[in-house]
């Protein structure tokens, strides 16, 4: 008798659990699937509302993008283009970025499979036509980017240039020319996003770490990672570090980031219009 | 020196135990550890002399994602806590070795704001309770985990859930809801601890007609919020049990809603038999910025006056005489920007260039408060309050917004401001007298960890970055850590087995227990 109900007791339990776990929230949908709201722009509105209340934490009022989230008002988008690729991005999240899944967010509250719905119909009504062609020249922008402007030093793409600085291969999708601009003209402004923890709101910043060691070295970097005893970085060298704090003889951080500011003299509007003419190429046409 | 009583006493959990809950610091009895709820514990086998050896003892693997919020309780050798959708389960408290564990089958459509979270269970007699995201108050039998009873408290689909760890007075059970974004009207509920049977319920929102409805323009009391999502207090020498309250909603726009707005982020003192108010203090009067008040509500007796302390997310620290409800201080413990002024009474009020505005208003502390929902603790050796600050200003932007049922209500939103200075937070101590702060450990970014004090002459607490932290209570100096590998988002507690004393937190998804070699 004893082993009957315990028998019973698992399989309880693990009909139970299935249960749970498929009557969650907003599901993984397929491909396929048709946004029920499309080009209703009623449920458009009610979508703004959700947006604002959860997602423009990130993403900025009107969706136009803010310091961790990107503009999503651009087209096409980095995760998926159709109306389901967007539910799935918005529902499971982006895993690896500060991306959350649906009901995760810090702000805000989970979303059920309709107003995840009226969010997508709000991006989708809120979404400009990418302009008709990149005014610049990609090739001459390459030439820039690993020559004169020297940008290669520090940041990637496609496999080829530096480790310092963040690997570019899918920046044009994934940030506006607005944002890359001011990423060239003003990099101080606003520090790129670095590594993202699970359950942990902020992600690490590009932010510059003076360093001088227990026997004197001294060393300048990126921080790639920090917590109140321990901190990971990158020095200029390429060189990884890490060090318990209480061992350093001093640590500085900045938000003056290590990237100079590429002002109109050393790099005049035609030539920036170039480079983002290359990275939208290497992005594989992301305009 | 303070060991545990020899060999687990075996009788039930009585309402008088939880009463003497100090005489059996071995064990924790409730959320708070103690009715005051200064999550104080007089164990000190882990002192200030032997703290930098502590060791992981066990862990406990939930496997599941979201926030793991809970404190879990500890009754003669068992340990019991709850996790990430509803699940709640016991564990031999010396191995971490499971017992039993209850899984709830939730509706796919429940309104949990904040993630499928659960801060803990409450006990008394055989049942362990539990409130729940689809609004459902629960007993189950602790020595299986089987359900006893489940009641209904209200419609989950309006926007209700429960998500805090209950509290038991005598044989009931009470209850704070959440949804102060979802446009609820709140209420603190009782329920029969044998039987489920609903006791009593207060409004957190009066009705139209009784006093301090006027202070609700129109209608808007009925969609007015008003959430009670921390776990309260209880005074047995006046009979009354402390409960806080949340936002007025929606939370980002006053307009429409004018008026104080009572009882939004309120401290109230109710009589636990019956419900009914005997007095209140209002924390934020018509608050824009989502400033819940559903902060533990803390019991101090100190040179001869019965207090209240409790450091509020509006980034003030309130001392409050509990037999009137007479403000003695409010004094601010974190950068304030939403207000530059006292009324007579000494009370914060708003500046009016606070308000949230179209195209956004930079306002501190932002949204997530100078503190949240994660517990302080009141430490009586070093007489210092201590609790985790948040140190992040946000943008509010407001805008008309039609309340919809059990859709989020918030007339607009908050985000961070990319030019401001970047975000982190700290352990700060708080001298009672003046609120100043005492001493600061800094955190690199705000985290939600709540801080254990213990009579070793430690506070534990942890970081977003995964630390779990051992300090000197007095000086702040760290003594010892653990990487856990996830945000503590939850606040920690002790216990001790055959003499052995632990510290257990959730951390990740993890219940990690620590103790000495």
């Amino acid at each position: 008798m004893m082993r009957t109900v315990k028998f019973w007791h698992v399989l309880l339990w693990a009909v139970t659990l299935a249960a749970a776990f498929s009557a969650g929230f907003a599901e993984p949908i397929t491909a396929q699937a048709k946004n029920p709201y499309a080009g209703d722009a009623k449920m458009a509105k009610l979508g703004e509302f959700e947006f604002r209340a959860n997602c423009a934490f990130c993403h900025g009022l009107g969706a136009r993008g803010g310091g961790r989230g990107p503009d999503l008002t651009r087209t096409p988008k980095k995760h998926g283009e159709s109306d389901a690729e967007i539910f799935n991005t918005i529902n499971n999240g982006v895993p690896g970025t500060a991306m959350p899944p649906n009901g995760a967010t810090q702000q805000g509250v989970g979303m059920t499979e309709e107003e995840v719905w009226q969010v997508v119909t709000y991006i989708r009504s809120v979404e400009k036509k990418s302009d008709a062609k990149s005014l610049g020249n990609a090739e001459h922008g390459k030439q820039l980017f690993y020559g004169a402007a020297a940008c290669g030093t520090c940041h990637m793409v496609n496999g080829k240039g530096g480790r310092l600085g963040p690997d570019l291969s899918s920046a044009a999708t994934g940030r506006s020319t607005e944002y890359l601009t001011e990423s060239l003209r003003a990099p101080s402004k606003r520090l790129a996003q670095g590594i993202s923890e699970a359950m942990k709101e902020f992600s690490q910043e590009y932010e510059t770490a003076n360093v001088t060691a227990a026997d004197g070295t001294k060393y300048a970097g990126v921080v790639l990672n920090e917590d109140a005893f321990t901190v990971q970085i990158l020095d200029t060298r390429e060189n990884l570090h890490s060090w318990e704090k209480s061992s350093l003889k001093s640590y500085e951080k900045s938000r003056q980031s290590l990237m100079p500011a590429y002002d109109e003299k050393v790099l005049p509007e035609k030539d920036l219009q170039d480079l983002l003419a290359f990275l939208a190429a290497a992005s594989g046409g992301g305009k | 020196m303070m060991l545990c009583a020899g060999g687990a006493a075996k009788a039930q959990v009585t309402a008088e135990r939880l009463l003497n809950s100090q005489k059996e610091p071995q064990n924790w009895l409730m959320y708070s550890g103690d009715y005051a709820g200064r999550r104080y514990s007089t164990l000190d086998q882990i002192n200030l002399g032997n703290s930098n050896g502590l060791v992981p003892k066990w862990a406990y693997q939930t496997m599941a994602g979201g926030k793991f919020e809970t404190t879990p309780l500890v009754v003669d050798g068992v340990l019991y806590g709850t996790g990430q959708d509803d699940r709640a389960f016991a564990l031999d408290a010396k191995t971490g070795r499971p017992i039993w564990q209850y899984q709830r089958a939730l509706p796919g459509d429940i309104r949990p704001c904040c993630g499928r979270v659960n801060r803990g269970l409450a006990i008394l007699g055989d049942k362990v309770f539990m409130g729940t995201l689809d609004s459902h108050v629960i007993a189950l039998d602790t020595k299986t985990g089987n359900v006893v009873w489940d009641v209904t408290a209200v419609d989950y689909t309006k926007g209700y859930s429960f998500t805090l760890a209950p509290l038991v007075i005598k044989n009931l059970v009470l209850v704070g809801v959440s949804g102060g974004e979802y446009g609820i009207r709140g209420f603190i509920d009782a329920y029969d601890a044998a039987t489920g049977e609903r006791k009593w319920r207060f409004y957190t929102i009066p009705a139209a007609g009784e006093p301090g409805s006027e202070t609700w323009e129109g209608e808007s009391w009925k969609i007015g919020g008003s959430p009670a999502w921390i776990t309260g207090t209880f005074d047995p020498e006046t009979n009354t049990t402390f409960w806080t309250t949340g936002n007025p909603a929606p939370s980002n726009r006053g307009i429409g809603r004018a008026g104080d707005n009572l009882y939004s982020n309120s401290l109230l003192a109710l009589d636990p038999d019956t419900g009914k108010l005997k007095w209140y203090f209002q924390f934020t009067q018509h608050d824009e910025h989502d400033y819940d008040a559903t902060q533990v509500p803390v019991m101090i007796d100190d040179g001869g006056k019965k207090l209240i302390a409790q450091a509020n997310r509006n980034g003030f620290f309130y001392v409050v005489d509990r037999t009137n409800g007479k403000l003695l201080l409010a004094e601010s413990y974190a950068k304030v920007s939403w207000s530059r002024e006292k009324d007579a009474s000494g009370r914060p009020i708003a500046a009016k260039d606070s308000s949230p505005t179209p195209d956004g208003n930079r306002v501190c502390p932002g949204a997530a408060g100078a503190t949240n929902w994660m517990s302080p603790t009141y430490d009586p050796q070093t007489k210092l309050f201590y609790v985790t600050a948040r140190e992040q200003c946000d943008v509010f932007s407001t805008a008309p917004q039609p309340y919809d049922a059990g859709h989020a209500y918030y007339g607009s939103a908050y985000f961070p401001n990319d030019e401001s200075a970047p975000f982190y937070g700290a352990l700060r101590a708080l001298d009672l007298k003046t609120g100043k702060i005492v001493w600061e450990w800094k955190h690199v970014s705000p985290t939600w960890s709540g801080v254990l004090s213990t009579a070793g002459g430690i506070v534990f607490t942890g970081d977003a970055e995964g630390n779990f932290i051992a300090l000197d209570a007095k000086s702040g100096k760290a003594l010892w850590h653990f990487q856990c590998g996830a945000s503590v988002y939850s606040s920690p507690m002790t216990y001790s087995v055959e003499g052995k004393q632990y510290v257990v937190v959730a951390a990740g998804s993890a219940l990690y227990a620590f103790g000495l070699q």
